[in-house]
């Protein structure tokens, strides 16, 4: 199987803000990619210009081997778009806004209806469907803008940030919505702020900053080079902090991290049974603490360690270099 | 897929679609509809009933006879920041990017935008006319020119729908397109014989006001509602052939307008 989406060297400049800067990415046919990275690394751009909405200034991107600024028109017909960029129109109802979408794929009246129908259905819309789209919540604003994507079942599905600003309840429901469609089949390409949503849909992770790809793999390989899951606790008192080091080590078999602050310290764990571990520990050395949890790591840890940047403030380096 | 149409029938089908969904937003958010019917109204009445007893238009003519035309023009003109101002929201919505990201004509979100909003403009002139009838405004000429002095008119607010429609994709937001096209609409159909005979102006500026196609537009269609009465029209040209001078900057705006709002169309980034 080839890569449906093809894109090598995609430069982009906004004045001296390079939004693209020699961007390499391809999806293999079939498979979902996941293009991660904070606000203002670039995705939007990238996804722009596969999805022939904005010219690069540099590099190639090929949509199903078909190059999107020779034959924008083909591409079009072969990809679908949904996300922050790609809006439905509120003053229409779901069923009127996914007619009008057929009926500008070039559908024919009766078949562009039976379409929205059917979308309607899929998509747990069919009540709303006969109302106007602004009276939807978040949710199901975002399910309807995903139909409209889909009414000519593309083979090839961009998305972008589709659950930003989603409650959770939404989310996992949008999340549901989105596996089930790419168990059919479906290449897609989802960008994302969120390492969890990567992880539950994606067949491998791009990680995207300051325009470039700086890393990819499964979401297991990211992590475990990330460190995985820690426990991370903040002490009571600094004094204890060399014995709890020693402590922590001791537990997790390996190097202990600082924190932030001089009270929190962190260090590799797996699972709840570290956890127990640690606080039975702490109890009997009588060791107090504030806080104490596990945690997964998130786009902000992966980027620490790829970047040694948080994903907060892309292009500012942190001073302190993440201890290993 | 349905690629075996024909790329003009497709043109034609995708600007429908479009400009249905345009309208649909008529019936949907009337409120928009009062703006655009009461404004003209409030105009005509105002200037009727405040400058009425003032201006002498000469030639014999009652000034409220004299003034629906240029209401009219004036109007239609405005008119055009619609289109503007819906081009704007729908780039700011997204909805621009929707309908960039689908195989659909080029051109149709434009025509379609720029069709529908003819259905604006003549809604405010049914209004007009009827306020204008109301205060004592007749047509005085055969039945077949006054559907010309219509016709005139509304192509005339068609062709700067496009103007609109150029700014409505340059500029980033809808209240910046109303802003400017008041800064540029108010002068344009101040300096013309709109609401005052042009021969008190001083000379310069009668000039401008003579080859101001809002002028031939108002002296085109007072004519064609026999609405000039005695009075003497300006040895300009342009006044003296006041509806093919028009026509001509129509086509000229035309000429323009449509390419260049295209080019803007397709390139639009957000």
């Amino acid at each position: 199987m080839g890569d449906i989406i093809r894109v090598r060297g995609l430069e982009k400049r906004y004045g001296e803000v390079r939004a693209l800067d020699g961007l390499d990415l391809t999806v293999p046919e079939g498979t979902v990619l996941g293009l991660l990275g904070p606000n203002g690394a670039g995705k939007t751009t990238a996804v722009r210009v596969i999805t022939t909405l904005l010219r690069p200034d540099a590099g190639t991107a090929e949509v199903a081997g078909i190059d999107v600024l020779a034959d924008p028109m083909e591409v079009r017909r072969r990809i679908g778009l949904s996300g922050q960029y790609a809006a439905v129109d509120e003053h229409l109802t779901g069923r009127e806004n996914l007619e009008m979408v057929g009926r500008l794929y070039g559908f024919p009246r009766a078949r562009a209806r039976a379409r929205a129908g059917e979308l309607l259905e899929r998509f747990d819309l069919a009540d709303a469907g006969d109302r106007p789209s602004k009276t939807y919540s978040g949710g199901m604003r975002r399910r309807l803008d995903l139909a409209g994507a889909l009414v000519a079942a593309p083979p090839v599905l961009v998305l972008d940030e589709p659950t930003t600003g989603l409650d959770p309840r939404s989310r996992i429901q949008m999340w549901e919505v989105i596996r089930e469609l790419v168990s059919g089949g479906t290449s897609l390409l989802l960008t994302t702020q969120y390492l969890e949503e990567a992880d539950r849909l994606a067949d491998e992770i791009v990680v995207i900053d300051a325009g470039r790809a700086i890393a990819r793999g499964t979401a297991d390989q990211l992590k475990r080079q990330t460190g995985g899951e820690r426990v991370q606790l903040v002490l009571a008192d600094v004094a204890d902090r060399d014995r709890t080091r020693v402590l922590l080590g001791e537990v997790c078999r390996s190097d202990v991290r600082d924190g932030e602050t001089e009270r929190e310290l962190a260090a590799p764990a797996e699972g709840a049974a570290t956890l127990m571990e640690v606080l039975r520990r702490l109890e009997e050395e009588g060791i107090a603490v504030l806080d104490i949890g596990l945690r997964r790591p998130t786009l902000d840890d992966v980027f620490l360690t790829l970047t040694g940047h948080g994903a907060e403030a892309p292009g500012t380096a942190r001073t302190e270099e993440p201890a290993r | 897929m349905t690629t075996t149409v024909t790329p003009l029938a497709r043109t034609v089908t995708d600007s429908w679609v479009v400009a249905k969904r345009n309208l649909i937003k008529i019936k949907r958010v009337p409120e928009v509809l009062i703006f655009v019917l009461v404004s003209p109204l409030m105009f005509v009445l105002l200037f009727a009933y405040v400058f009425g007893g003032a201006i002498d238009p000469g030639g014999g003519v009652n000034y409220r006879e004299f003034l629906v035309a240029g209401i009219f023009v004036q109007t239609v003109v405005f008119g055009a920041t619609f289109t503007g101002a819906g081009l704007a929201e729908d780039m700011q919505k997204g909805i621009i990017d929707r309908f960039r990201s689908l195989p659909m004509a080029r051109s149709a979100v434009l025509i379609g935008r720029t069709f529908s909003d003819i259905a604006y403009n003549v809604l405010s002139i049914v209004v007009m006319a009827l306020t204008g009838l109301l205060v004592g405004w007749r047509i005085r000429g055969s039945a077949l020119d006054a559907v010309a002095g219509f016709a005139l008119l509304l192509l005339f607010s068609y062709a700067f729908s496009w103007v609109m429609a150029w700014v409505g994709l340059l500029v980033p937001s809808v209240e910046v397109i109303n802003n400017a096209s008041f800064i540029v609409i108010m002068p344009l159909t101040f300096i013309s014989n709109a609401f005052v005979p042009i021969d008190s102006f001083p000379t310069g500026l009668r000039v401008v006001a003579e080859w101001n196609p809002v002028s031939t537009a108002t002296q085109a269609v007072r004519e064609l509602f026999g609405n000039t009465g005695g009075a003497p029209v300006p040895d300009a040209w342009s006044m003296q052939n006041p509806a093919a001078y028009t026509l001509l900057w129509v086509v000229l705006i035309l000429a323009i307008f449509i390419p260049l709002s295209i080019r803007q169309y397709r390139r639009a980034a957000g």
